[in-house]
């Protein structure tokens, strides 16, 4: 099947997951929480999208214009009203409650929306193509997610590094005692993460539901394969999350190239065999596991 | 009125009472420092007025305001800033990060990134450098910087000598004038009783939670602050 | 002569719960003769959802291990149970009794994995795990693929030959399953043992300074909790009769529920467990007729409950009147002092 091939459609697919991870990657970085709802966010957001493009007409891709500011609201209004809350108690109480929030999320839209199947669709662009010499044939659509994985993380690091406020989220992140000290409202400041982090759930849960059918029960799996990307990459590094992804990409891949159906599994594998050794990742800026 | 007033201040850590009623004031200018071993309550009383630690909102009051209930973000708006004790830089900074981030309550005054860098010009060679690479002294040094660009009225310093050799004690003692010369009120909490003494005005010397003895340090009796330090 | 002091471990509340738990346990066993099959199945469910309750809650609440992968164990026993006796035509009774080891073996090299990692993401880090078998079986055709296994006629009359037979014996298994962890956890907390993961669940970094092997500790308890869940997996496929990868590593039916329950009725104590059992099982009852709303309200009370009242309702309970109805504490009786006594 040339291993070139399986490389390049690994690391293209790469980019949807390291999509998937940057807003996990943000909410554990700045506020020390895993956020087990995180996948149903990024289908939530495809619901979103489902909604809005039956309702106005838009193509998904224009429809991120309305999705991205509702889930950015949401993302803001969950951690100022709800999460904020419990990140003085432990590790019980976040773990527990963004539980609570995946499972009613997962519910809620069962309930509202059925258990049928959906997919967003943009159209031509999801099956067109490009050669490259070697007779190789690479996806638009792949290529064009990430190339937006790279902009995302390139956009966030700017963020971080160039700006008062990166410089405040990575204070925060060094010491949120000591940052409140110096005039920082930390509270403020972790529901505008949340908010920021869920403009990168939602683009990457409007651009994976083009490709790939979702339904409620969706969510738990692209947690997963974030949690994956993240933790292969090492905590704490956006580029890492990327590679991480990458990684994780080319290992399905593999998998997938001896058997459609080992896919995931193989992905799953991998992911475990760098948890074993090498367990803060491959690119570790933070060493909080 | 005083700038910095607490009125029969109690603080708790869970069931634990660490202050009981203490009755501290500050004039503004002043440089009025608090002495007392290990455990004695300085850093927690550093902590209630800073806002870290909330209580009542009567029991501590700035230029008149109740702030005991406030955070401690609204209490660095107000004008009081810390320096922290241990010095507690930002790893992931750099030394001009972590002084820019002092700036972030955006308060007017007349401290900037340059002033800071003429006080402390060894700084400026460093600037780029992340915080942990600095020496203990000059991380002091940039831990007090950052707590200046805040532009505050009142200053608290929680053991500024801990962990330094003796002449970079000194030279940040030096410092210290000229930041008290700009008008900004001083609490320094200090181990180092001399160190604190020489520097201020006023002391009063905390002893297991408790005020055990406040009075101008001018020609003051040490044998009698011995005493009252260690509970004599 | 002064009498010594002594430690106490039974309270007055304790022996006034054993008074009414005995002759409560002894109508539930008779349940088979005075009741139905659709009372016995209920009770059973009551029963097992009770058993992974108590063994979530050792893992979590005392040896504070927040697994969201236990699934993984109740599949891996239901499997073990169908392929011993329908591959392998082991008796049944012996399956059963070999599904628990077998849940406690794989256990081991997966705590090689997920220990490596702690918190949130030794959670995810176990669900990643549950993937992996769910994904494994519905790959193995010896193990029915993705359409998975059914257990034939024989076997089940190897349980028992008639139907009414069967129902008896699977209830009173699960009940004696539920009455076997109940016993097994408090017998746990009550030792030794007990006083170090009690101490471990407080404080980790304290517990170790003064000598106790967290991580012995923990890996013992996590395989101790894979076996036992392991062996109600086995019973319960052993009454839904099939078995798939989708059913048998369902997150949602033994996780979530088990999670909720846990934390609604009060983590880090027996008593809890039951307490969340109950409300589950009204909620589930009352909201039979909409669909999946009672797991969203389950959701919601559990959000609350974490945030309002973190130890849950019976925490609440034991904060307002300190009671304890299973004694795994100890008390201190102090000897009266000489002067008292004039």
């Amino acid at each position: 099947m040339g291993w070139l091939n399986i490389l390049i459609q690994g690391s293209l697919l790469g980019g949807i997951y390291a999509l998937f991870a940057v807003g996990l990657s943000m909410s554990f970085g700045i506020m020390r929480l895993v956020n087990i709802a995180h996948g149903d966010f990024i289908v939530l957001s495809a619901y979103v999208a489902l909604v809005v493009t039956q309702g106005t007409g838009l193509d998904p891709i224009s429809s991120l214009i309305i999705v991205v500011p509702v889930m950015f609201v949401l993302g803001y209004a969950i951690q100022r009203g709800l999460l904020n809350q419990t990140l003085s108690g432990g590790l019980l109480p976040p773990l527990l409650v963004t539980f609570g929030i995946s499972v009613i999320i997962q519910n809620g839209l069962l309930q509202g929306f059925g258990a049928y199947t959906q997919r967003l669709h943009e159209g031509a662009i999801e099956t067109a193509s490009v050669q490259i010499p070697g007779g190789i044939s690479i996806g638009v659509y792949p290529l064009l997610v990430f190339a937006v994985a790279v902009v995302a993380i390139g956009c966030l690091q700017l963020l971080f590094y160039r700006t008062g406020l990166g410089r405040a989220f990575r204070a925060v992140s060094d010491d949120a005692d000591t940052a409140e000290l110096m005039g920082i409202d930390n509270r403020k400041l972790y529901a505008l993460a949340l908010g920021i982090a869920m403009i990168f759930t939602a683009i990457a849960g409007v651009l994976f539901a083009i490709r790939t059918i979702f339904d409620p029960a969706a969510g738990p799996i692209r947690l997963i394969l974030a949690f994956e990307a993240v933790i292969i990459g090492g905590l704490g590094s956006l580029w890492g999350t990327l590679i991480g992804g990458v990684i994780l990409g080319v290992a399905q891949a593999v998998g997938s190239a001896l058997s459609p159906n080992w896919q995931i599994l193989a992905g799953h594998i991998a992911f475990l065999i760098i948890l074993i050794v090498r367990p803060s990742g491959l690119f570790p800026r933070t060493r909080d596991l | 009125m005083s700038l910095l007033a607490t009125k029969n201040l109690s603080a708790f850590y869970g069931d634990f009472q660490a202050l009981f009623a203490i009755n501290v004031s500050v004039e503004g200018g002043e440089t009025v420092a608090i002495i007392g071993a290990n455990g004695a309550g300085k850093t927690t009383f550093l902590r209630a007025v800073a806002g870290t630690l909330p209580t009542a909102a009567e029991m501590v009051t700035f230029d008149g305001e109740p702030i005991g209930h406030r955070t401690p973000h609204d209490i660095v708006r107000l004008g009081i800033a810390m320096v922290p004790e241990g010095r507690r830089l930002f790893p992931s900074l750099s030394v001009e990060e972590n002084l820019l981030l002092g700036g972030h309550s955006e308060r007017k005054g007349p401290w900037s990134l340059q002033r800071v860098y003429e006080l402390f010009p060894r700084l400026r060679d460093l600037r780029h450098l992340p915080a942990p690479a600095l020496s203990g002294g000059q991380q002091q040094m940039a831990a007090i910087g950052r707590a200046l660009m805040a532009n505050p009225r009142l200053l608290l310093c929680d053991e500024l000598s801990l962990g330094l050799a003796p002449v970079v004690i000194r030279d940040i003692y030096q410092c210290l004038g000229a930041i008290t010369a700009e008008g900004t009120t001083v609490v320094l909490v200090e181990q180092d009783i001399n160190r604190a003494l020489d520097a201020s005005a006023r002391f009063y010397c905390f002893q297991e939670g408790r005020l055990a003895l406040t009075a101008p340090t001018k020609n003051f009796d040490r044998a009698a602050i011995t005493a009252a330090y260690f509970g004599l | 002569m002064t009498e010594p002091e002594r430690v106490e471990r039974a309270t007055r509340a304790s022996r006034a719960f054993a008074a009414i738990a005995a002759p409560a346990l002894v109508a539930l066993v008779a349940l088979p003769w005075w009741g139905d099959a659709g009372w016995m199945r209920l009770v059973g469910e009551m029963a097992y959802y009770v058993a992974l309750a108590q063994l979530w809650n050792l893992l979590a609440g005392y040896a504070g291990l927040v697994s969201v992968g236990q699934q993984a164990y109740v599949g891996l026993g239901g499997y073990a149970l169908f392929y011993l006796t329908g591959e392998l035509n082991i008796n049944v009774y012996f399956a059963l009794a070999l599904a628990a080891p077998f849940a406690g073996l794989i256990s081991i090299p997966v705590s090689f994995a997920v220990f490596r990692l702690r918190g949130a993401y030794f959670a995810v880090g176990t669900w990643v795990v549950s993937e992996v078998f769910a994904l494994s079986a519905s790959l193995i055709a010896v193990l029915g693929a993705g359409s998975g296994l059914s257990l034939t006629p024989d076997i089940l009359r190897q349980v028992a030959p008639d139907r009414a037979g069967r129902d008896a014996l699977l209830y009173l298994m699960s009940l004696g399953s539920a009455v076997l962890v109940v016993a097994v956890v408090y017998l746990l907390l009550r030792s030794r043992h007990g006083l170090a993961l009690t101490a471990i669940r407080d404080s980790e970094p304290a517990s170790a300074s003064l000598g106790v092997n967290t991580f012995r500790t923990k890996l013992i308890i996590y395989v101790l909790t894979a076996a036992c869940t392991g062996l109600i997996g086995a019973l319960i496929f052993l009454q839904k009769l099939r078995i798939s990868p989708e059913a048998g590593f369902s997150i949602n039916d033994w996780t979530v529920v088990v999670i909720f329950m846990v934390v609604i009725g009060g983590i880090g104590t027996i008593e809890g467990p039951f307490i969340g059992m109950l409300v589950y099982i009204m909620l589930r009852e009352l909201l039979a007729d909409y669909g999946t709303y009672y797991l969203i309200l389950m959701g919601a009370i559990a959000i609350v409950v974490m945030l309002k009242a973190p130890s849950g309702i019976w925490g609440f309970i034991v904060q307002r009147y300190d009671v304890q109805l299973f004694p795994v504490g100890r008390r201190l009786v102090l000897a009266p002092s000489p002067q008292a006594s004039e």
